[in-house]
């Protein structure tokens, strides 16, 4: 068995009477690249916030690259590097002087060296002197993560990292969290982006303070026992009013050009999107239910559930 | 949060503080340009007249004239005697220690000078270096005593009792002219080192909290001790660049006397700094934003002003008012300013505004230490 860089259990999080994370279990094997997915105020940011020492845990235990969570916030601190959802770099320091800050923080020896190398990898070299606040989205994304892996952390916390980013640097931010990953270091990235849980080891799927599903994403579409149609063609889309409710589908989605029919009762479904065989120019398949499916499913679903 | 406290660290929150102040050129030009325009404003502009100070009386003639005199300064709104001197010696010293604001003493002899008409000398030794709280009352002393004695000369001594029997020496110590700047002046280095302290540390924290960046502070493994000096020791400084402007001012402009050691002011100045950033730092702690952390400086800065001694004599307000003047430190450094610029003071005498001020800063930067979360809860 491999050794675990988070391995926390009944991680709980009240504010008030309100249960933010509700008795998680997490472990996260060391070199992995973990997904961490769910709706706005699923828990995410709270479990992450926990992980790192920003948040005392109401209840559970467990340790963060082999230091306990509750009693031992700094040295979690030392080892791990975490980007915060909004940026959190000081916008009246330079590029360089918010290097210099997190450098002399960790104690980094060749500081100057250290910098000039990170700014140079980061093709910021020319702008170093320029106001961090000053830089646009993607910018500030890439020094904020050159920031938290300067100090050579283990384990690395990313909080929606590629929120509002273009998709040229989202692609050459995992290409950044692929490189690391396979310099030894552990990931665990909150993201909304189904794209972006493709690319991960494992996903974990919260939702209200629970996990509700875990895995690969192949395990998690087979877990979610869901059957999906595709219906194809052209103008599917007014279909959508009409097959919404209809016995056996849970939920339509349009994707693409396409409908994306789904439940989990095949027979019902197979009845329900007969009709549309006979149309002309429709096509209707079952396929495979993506990753988006599923999670339309485990959101839906648990609303009903409430 | 991590194991013992690093230099390393502290210098590089330091560093952060100092490099943020100086891109900030709004905050820091007013924090350089208020204390130059309050100087102006304040140093010309305010006066006062005080009620019930208080008094010690030397009788070195005990006489029935000397009982009826200090009866009626008793009996005036003006004077209220808390003390009886047993020696010039004593009344001096309660005068250099802030004690008394009046030493009158009853010479030998006094009683039977006077009846024979040898006009003997009432004198008089009053605490100038607040010159309003000064004038009024001894421009009330001679008259006093004067209508004091009518009574007790009657008949054949009746002839003595016009023109005044006696003659009034009044010395005015400190302040021998009675320039109110002298007394303003040095007050206002009280006033403007609280306000600027207290406001500029009372929006340290909250402004991290506003703008995110707390969040990655608090990620990071820094202790809080070094978060707090790193905050402070910066406005440290700008305090002493405050308080030598302050200083040129009043030596160059209002031509203030400084007749005490500057090396003790600016040692007490540095409790005095270090008393009120400690207070701004605790607000920061307990505000959730700026625009609170601003109004609660504000709400500790006006009692600073009004209450303190600065705006008004301070025993010339009432004893409830003397009370919440005591629990703030501009009162206690007031009186260190004065007493080190106007009387000289040293250690001994300014010991008594010493101690209030090393507790109110053990107590409020426990307070702020306690009140430092290193998490986000």
């Amino acid at each position: 068995m491999t050794a675990l860089a988070i391995d926390v259990h009944g991680l709980t999080k009240r504010f008030g009477r309100k249960v933010a994370v509700d008795h998680i279990d997490i472990a996260v094997p060391e070199r992995q690249v973990w997904g961490f997915l769910g709706p706005n105020g699923s828990g995410k940011t709270t479990t992450i916030r926990m992980l790192c020492g920003l948040f005392k845990p109401d209840a559970g235990q467990g340790t963060c690259l082999g230091h306990d969570v509750l009693k031992d916030p700094g040295a979690i601190k030392r080892e791990v590097g975490y980007m915060t959802q909004r940026f959190s770099f000081w916008e009246d320091l330079s590029i360089r002087e918010n290097l210099e800050f997190v450098a002399r923080i960790y104690a980094i020896a060749k500081r100057k060296e250290k910098i000039d190398a990170t700014l140079e990898s980061l093709g910021l070299a020319a702008r170093q002197n320029q106001l961090a606040g000053e830089l646009s989205g993607g910018w500030k994304q890439r020094l904020a993560l050159a920031a938290c892996t300067l100090h050579a952390p283990k384990l690395l916390l990313l909080d929606e990292p590629t929120a509002g980013v273009d998709p040229e640097a989202r692609r050459e931010f995992w290409e950044q969290i692929h490189h690391l990953s396979q310099e030894g270091l552990t990931v665990l990235v909150s993201t909304h982006y189904m794209d972006e849980a493709e690319r991960c080891d494992r996903i974990v799927y919260i939702n209200a303070g629970h996990i509700i599903a875990r895995g690969t994403v192949g395990e998690v579409i087979e877990q979610s026992g869901l059957i999906t149609f595709l219906v194809e063609g052209s103008d599917v889309r007014q279909f959508l009013p009409e097959l919404q409710g209809k016995p056996g589908v849970e939920h339509v989605a349009f994707f693409g050009a396409a409908l994306h029919v789904s439940g989990h009762d095949r027979a019902l479904l197979e009845q329900t999107v007969a009709p549309l065989r006979n149309r002309a120019g429709v096509d209707v398949n079952e396929q495979t239910p993506s990753l988006e499916d599923v999670f339309i499913h485990l959101q839906g679903g648990k609303k009903d559930a409430q | 949060m991590s194991r013992g406290i690093s230099l390393g660290r502290l210098f590089a929150i330091l560093m952060k503080e100092f490099i943020q102040m100086r891109r900030d050129r709004g905050t820091f030009a007013v924090m350089i340009g208020v204390p130059v325009l309050q100087l102006f404003l304040f140093g010309f502009a305010i006066n006062t007249d005080p009620r019930y100070l208080p008094t010690a009386i030397h009788v070195a003639d005990d006489s029935r004239y000397a009982r009826s005199i200090a009866a009626a300064l008793k009996n005036s709104e003006y004077f209220d005697i808390v003390a009886v001197a047993r020696s010039q010696a004593e009344g001096d010293r309660m005068l250099d220690e802030g004690q008394v604001s009046f030493v009158v003493t009853i010479p030998v002899n006094f009683a039977r000078d006077l009846i024979r008409g040898i006009s003997p000398e009432l004198l008089i030794q009053a605490d100038a270096s607040d010159p309003s709280a000064a004038a009024n009352a001894l421009a009330a002393i001679s008259q006093l005593a004067t209508s004091a004695l009518k009574d007790d000369l009657v008949g054949p001594l009746a002839i003595r009792a016009s023109p005044p029997p006696f003659t009034a020496i009044v010395q005015r110590r400190y302040n021998p002219e009675g320039i109110t700047a002298y007394n303003i002046v040095p007050g206002l280095i009280a006033v403007i080192l609280t306000m600027t302290m207290v406001m500029v540390t009372a929006v340290a924290i909250t402004r991290e909290r506003e703008r995110g960046t707390l969040e990655n502070l608090l990620a990071m493994p820094v202790h809080r001790f070094e978060v707090m000096l790193g905050k402070i020791i910066p406005y440290v400084m700008v305090g002493y660049i405050q308080l030598s402007l302050i200083l040129l001012g009043a030596r160059f402009i209002f031509h203030v006397p400084m007749l005490g050691s500057l090396s003790l002011l600016i040692a007490t100045a540095g409790l005095f700094i270090a008393a009120n950033l400690a207070l701004g730092f605790t607000i920061s702690t307990i505000a959730t934003t700026q625009l609170q952390a601003m109004q609660t400086a504000v709400f500790f800065l006006m009692p600073s002003i009004l209450l303190s001694g600065f705006a008004f004599p301070f025993r010339g307000m009432p004893v409830w008012a003397q009370w919440v003047g005591q629990a703030i430190p501009a009162t206690y450094f007031l009186r260190i300013v004065r007493g080190i610029l106007l009387k000289g003071n040293n250690w001994p005498e300014i010991w008594p505004n010493i101690w209030p001020l090393l507790i109110f800063l053990a107590v409020v930067g426990t307070v702020a230490l306690v009140r430092y979360r290193t998490t986000l809860d």
